[in-house]
This record gives structure tokens, C-alpha cells and sequence, in this order.
């Protein structure tokens, strides 16, 4: 169907709306000025600046650590949820369940954030535990709302998926544990790494709840770069900015080209 | 079964515990006082065993103008955001329903692009656009367009493009599943029973497409309500929203009990919208 003009305009304007922002970051990034918005002449000294930074490479390690260990909590805990609301049927509080499994979804970040440092302030004074706030009290904030996207790129795929080659592994007696993990998780692997993917990037963006939940000394990387953009613009900072969009940038379309191709 | 009950035990206790529990110690906290100690409020039981709690940060948020005054100031902000997003995603994510195969996945990519990178540095670059010497401001000038700088940063028209910006992706996602599911065949036959091209949008896409536009807006909506970035960094003194009023009583004034009842004020006022959101997704997995 040949698309109208009008419709063809909005998309260009948006486009050009959505990565505007990005291409400019990027050619400030490579500016000599230490005043980020007058331009200074080509220069990359932002980037070696960068990497000389120990605070930022500090930072930088925590999160990284800190995403890659959510991330699997939070594979395993939303690829079961996904299980019982696609698989299990009716059972007692299923309502209440996959009510708090959508919620973290769209919950406001500050509530969020607040109510998890309360329940450690809370725990830390009944049980003694958590001593310190920091990369445990983070991964669990984590975990808890990225398991809800986990879930949901789960229960779609689950939701999608022809119960027959279960069923068939069932009938030719295989037990129910069985089949779980030698036709569904296998079957929903593409899933649950995409869920990974998800969870990971996630607990890398966030700078809110790991503003509540963090305690002195813990600096993860958004929280870095929040303390220094509150000043305004910073050059190093577009140097780290271009190193991030040009890394995901790549990584995705890769990815899309190589699946376009087996596709093909 | 015994296995199946544990494997519901275990995410079930997490949420119970990580997401559920926590509301209860906010309430806990919003109805206590505000001391000057280690935690900074008084305990819902007192020596004696007695219950002891108050509502007066929740009068005081009553009585006080300068929160009503964010409240709506938040609820009229991301109702703006969420107007702007399905104006500019409705066409956008129609186009991308009724490109070619090829080119569609392609336009799909760029759109969830920006997700995975970071949502605080995609704030960050449009200081740079909006800056007194910035981008926008340079473009405009060199045109002729203008002899000084127009004051982009720190108002609540930077609040609100940062806000459309950030959250159009979550409007375009949903309207572009309903769409691309929707029968071209039935537009076609409200043309050929003489529906004009108008009639035909307003009698059939838009009805058939409802369920994706509710699901945009309330994941615009929701969380924009409670944004505190983009207030913080391109708002002014007048942009103060509410997720930013929490975040200053809680960590600049130290006021824990009062930030607990901000926090359930906006999640009362949020409550109706969550639910409405997780009805719709019900029926949008029913169309399935």
C-alpha cells in the first residue's frame, strides 16, 4: 500500500526528532573546547580523558557488576513467573501475583526507590541485616523490577508457542519436570536471553532506585554521571555519551543483520 | 504438585517481600513523625505498647498549596507529554505498520533503539540542544531567525519535549502491535461502501486500534508522573513536579514521614490508571 505524503513527513520529522539529539552529542564530543557548546576545533582528547578517569572506570565496574548479577537473578526469577501465569492454570493468589508482576512496569521510579531503601532501613533494624548498603541492596532493587520484564517477553513467547511438542513429551511419559526443562526452556532460550538483555540494560540505566537504595561510598555509573550533568554540559561526559551510542548502535543493527540474513 | 508449588514459592516471596511489604513500611512511615534521629521518625508503637500515629503529614500536604499546585502541575505535564507522544506515534507507528517487510523491521529497530541507551544520557543531550548557546539556539541565530537566545533550559517547555522525547517509544510499541495486526481489507471495504477516508478512520482503524492507544498512553502517562530526571535537570524553579518534591524532602530535607505520604498520595492518585492498564492488557492478550 503506497503510503500518503503526510504520513511520510511525520515519520521523517520524527526520526529526525528521536535521533537528533544523539548526533549532536556525538559531534560535540570530538570538540577541543572545554566549554562544550562552543565549537573549539576537532579533537580527541576527551576520550583518552576518559579512560584516565578512575572514578568512572570505578563506577563504570560496579554497575556492570552489579547488572550482570540482577540480570540473572532476574532471568530465572521472571522465566518462572512467565511459567506459572502461562502454564500452571488457576491457583490460590494468582490475581495478586500477576498483579505484582505487571506493576513494577510502569511503577514511578521514586516510589519505588523510596519503598525498597525503607524496607532495608526497616530490616537492617530488626535483623541486623543489610550492614551496608550498596551492591547487594541494589541488585535486589534490581532484580525485583527487572523480573517483570523478564516475565513479560516470557509469557508472550509462551503465550505464542504450540503446546503440542509438550504435550507429545507427556504422552510418551516424560515427567512434568522433565518436559519443562527438556522442551520448554529450551524452546524459550531465545526468550529468556532476550529477557537477560533487557534486565541487564535496565539495571545499567537506572539512576533512581540506585540513588534511594545505594549508600556512601557505592557510586554506580548513572549516578556518576548525574553528579557531574547537574552542572550543566560536560565534554567528557559527550565523550562517554558517543562511546555508549555508538556501542549499542552497532551491537543492535548487527544483530538485526544477522538475523535478517538467516531469516532471508 | 510439589515441585510447582515451590517453583510459584519462590518468585511469590520475592514480590511479597521486595515489592509488596515495602508499600506497607511506607505507609507505616507517612503516618508516623518526623524526629531529629537514627531512623529520622517515631515508631508506630510507643514505649507503653500503644499505637501511635498521626495524619498530619497528609493534612499538612492537604493544607498546603504548594503541593496541590504540583500535583496538578505533574498530572497536567504528563497528560501533555502523553497528548504530544500519541500525536506525533499514532502516524509513526501506522507508517511503520504499512511499510514494506524489509524496510519495517529496519524502522521498528530505530525506534526501540534509543531504549537500550541510557535513558539519563538521552536527557543529558538535549541540555546541549536547548542551552542558551546550544544547538537549537545557534541554528536559529545563524538563520536570522532571532538575535539572542531564546531561554529554552529551565522551563517547562524543556520539561515537556524531555518528556515526549523519553517516552514516545512506549507509545509507538503498543499502537504499532495493534496496528499491524489490524485487516486492511476491512478500510477497504468501509471505502468501497462509500465511507470517505476520514469516515473510514474515525468508523474503523480508530476503534480497532483503542486497545493499543489506551496501553501508549497509560505507559506514557504512568511513569511520567512520576519523573524526577527531566525536571531535575532541564526544569526551573517553576517545573517543580512531584516525583522531584519526594526526592528533596527526602534526601535534602530529611523529612521521611512527609516523602512516605507524597509517595502514597501519588500512588492513590496513580492507582485508578494501573489498574485500568492492567484490564486493557487483558483484553489485548484476549484479541490474541
Amino acid at each position: 500500500m503506497k503510503q500518503s505524503r503526510l504520513i511520510i513527513s511525520i515519520l521523517v520529522f520524527g526520526y529526525a526528532f528521536l535521533y537528533i539529539p544523539l548526533v549532536s552529542v556525538i559531534f560535540y564530543s570530538f570538540n577541543d573546547s572545554r566549554l562544550a557548546t562552543v565549537w573549539g576545533g576537532f579533537s580527541t582528547r576527551w576520550y583518552g580523558e576518559l579512560f584516565r578517569n578512575d572514578q568512572i572506570l570505578d563506577a563504570m565496574f560496579l554497575s556492570l557488576r552489579i547488572a550482570a548479577t540482577s540480570a540473572t537473578f532476574a532471568t530465572i526469577l521472571g522465566t518462572m513467573a512467565g511459567l506459572i501465569l502461562v502454564r500452571f492454570g488457576r491457583f490460590r493468589g494468582r490475581a495478586l501475583f500477576s498483579g505484582m508482576i505487571t506493576s513494577p512496569l510502569v511503577m514511578p521510579e521514586v516510589i519505588t526507590g523510596l519503598s525498597l531503601l525503607l524496607l532495608f532501613v526497616s530490616l537492617q533494624q530488626l535483623i541486623g541485616w543489610p550492614g551496608q548498603r550498596g551492591f547487594s541492596t541494589i541488585t535486589i532493587a534490581h532484580t525485583t523490577f527487572s523480573m517483570a520484564y523478564v516475565a513479560v517477553v516470557v509469557r508472550s513467547r509462551l503465550a505464542a508457542m504450540d503446546e503440542s511438542l509438550e504435550e507429545a513429551a507427556m504422552d510418551l511419559g516424560c515427567g512434568p519436570l522433565r518436559v519443562i526443562f527438556d522442551i520448554t526452556l529450551p524452546l524459550i532460550a531465545p526468550a529468556m536471553v532476550a529477557g537477560w538483555l533487557l534486565a541487564f540494560t535496565l539495571s545499567l540505566d537506572d539512576l533512581v532506585i540506585a540513588s534511594f537504595v545505594s549508600g556512601p561510598g557505592s557510586s554506580t555509573l548513572p549516578m556518576y554521571i548525574f553528579s557531574k550533568v547537574k552542572l550543566g554540559v560536560t565534554p567528557d561526559i559527550n565523550a562517554l555519551a558517543s562511546l555508549i551510542i555508538l556501542f549499542v548502535s552497532v551491537g543492535l543493527l548487527l544483530s538485526w543483520a544477522t538475523m535478517r540474513k538467516r531469516s532471508a | 504438585m510439589r515441585w510447582q508449588r515451590v517453583t510459584v514459592a519462590i518468585p511469590y516471596l520475592w514480590l511479597l517481600v521486595f515489592f509488596l511489604l515495602p508499600f506497607a513500611i511506607i505507609l507505616k512511615i507517612s503516618l508516623a513523625d518526623p524526629v531529629i534521629a537514627q531512623p529520622p521518625f517515631t515508631p508506630t508503637f510507643d514505649a507503653q505498647g500503644g499505637l501511635s500515629v498521626t495524619l498530619d503529614n497528609f493534612l499538612f500536604l492537604l493544607t498546603d498549596k504548594l503541593y496541590a499546585i504540583t500535583y496538578l502541575n505533574s498530572v497536567l505535564m504528563a497528560l501533555a507529554a502523553m497528548l504530544l507522544c500519541l500525536l506525533l506515534g499514532f502516524p509513526m507507528a501506522y507508517g511503520i505498520a504499512r511499510a514494506a517487510p524489509q524496510t519495517r523491521s529496519l524502522l521498528l529497530l530505530l525506534i526501540v533503539l534509543p531504549f537500550w541507551i541510557s535513558f539519563l544520557l538521552r536527557v543529558y543531550a538535549w541540555m546541549g540542544l536547548l542551552n542558551n548557546y546550544g544547538v537549537i539556539n545557534n541554528v536559529l541565530m545563524w538563520l536570522g531567525l532571532i538575535d539572542q537566545p531564546i531561554q529554552f533550559m529551565y522551563t517547562n517547555f524543556a520539561v515537556f519535549i524531555g518528556l515526549t522525547y523519553s517516552y514516545l517509544p512506549f507509545m509507538i510499541l503498543p499502537l504499532y502491535a495493534t496496528l499491524e495486526r489490524m485487516d486492511l481489507d476491512l478500510i477497504e471495504a468501509a471505502q468501497d461502501l462509500g465511507a470517505s477516508r476520514t469516515q473510514a478512520f474515525w468508523d474503523v482503524t480508530w476503534p480497532l486500534a483503542r486497545a493499543g492507544v489506551i496501553a501508549g498512553c497509560l505507559l506514557v502517562f504512568i511513569p511520567a508522573m512520576g519523573e524526577y530526571v527531566i525536571p531535575y535537570l532541564l526544569g526551573g524553579p517553576e517545573s517543580m513536579l512531584i516525583g522531584r518534591v519526594l526526592f528533596d524532602e527526602f534526601f535534602v530535607n530529611r523529612d521521611w514521614p512527609l516523602a512516605s505520604s507524597v509517595a502514597i498520595v501519588l500512588l492513590l492518585l496513580l492507582v485508578v490508571p494501573i489498574v485500568f492498564m492492567q484490564r486493557n492488557e487483558a483484553k489485548l492478550e484476549e484479541v490474541e
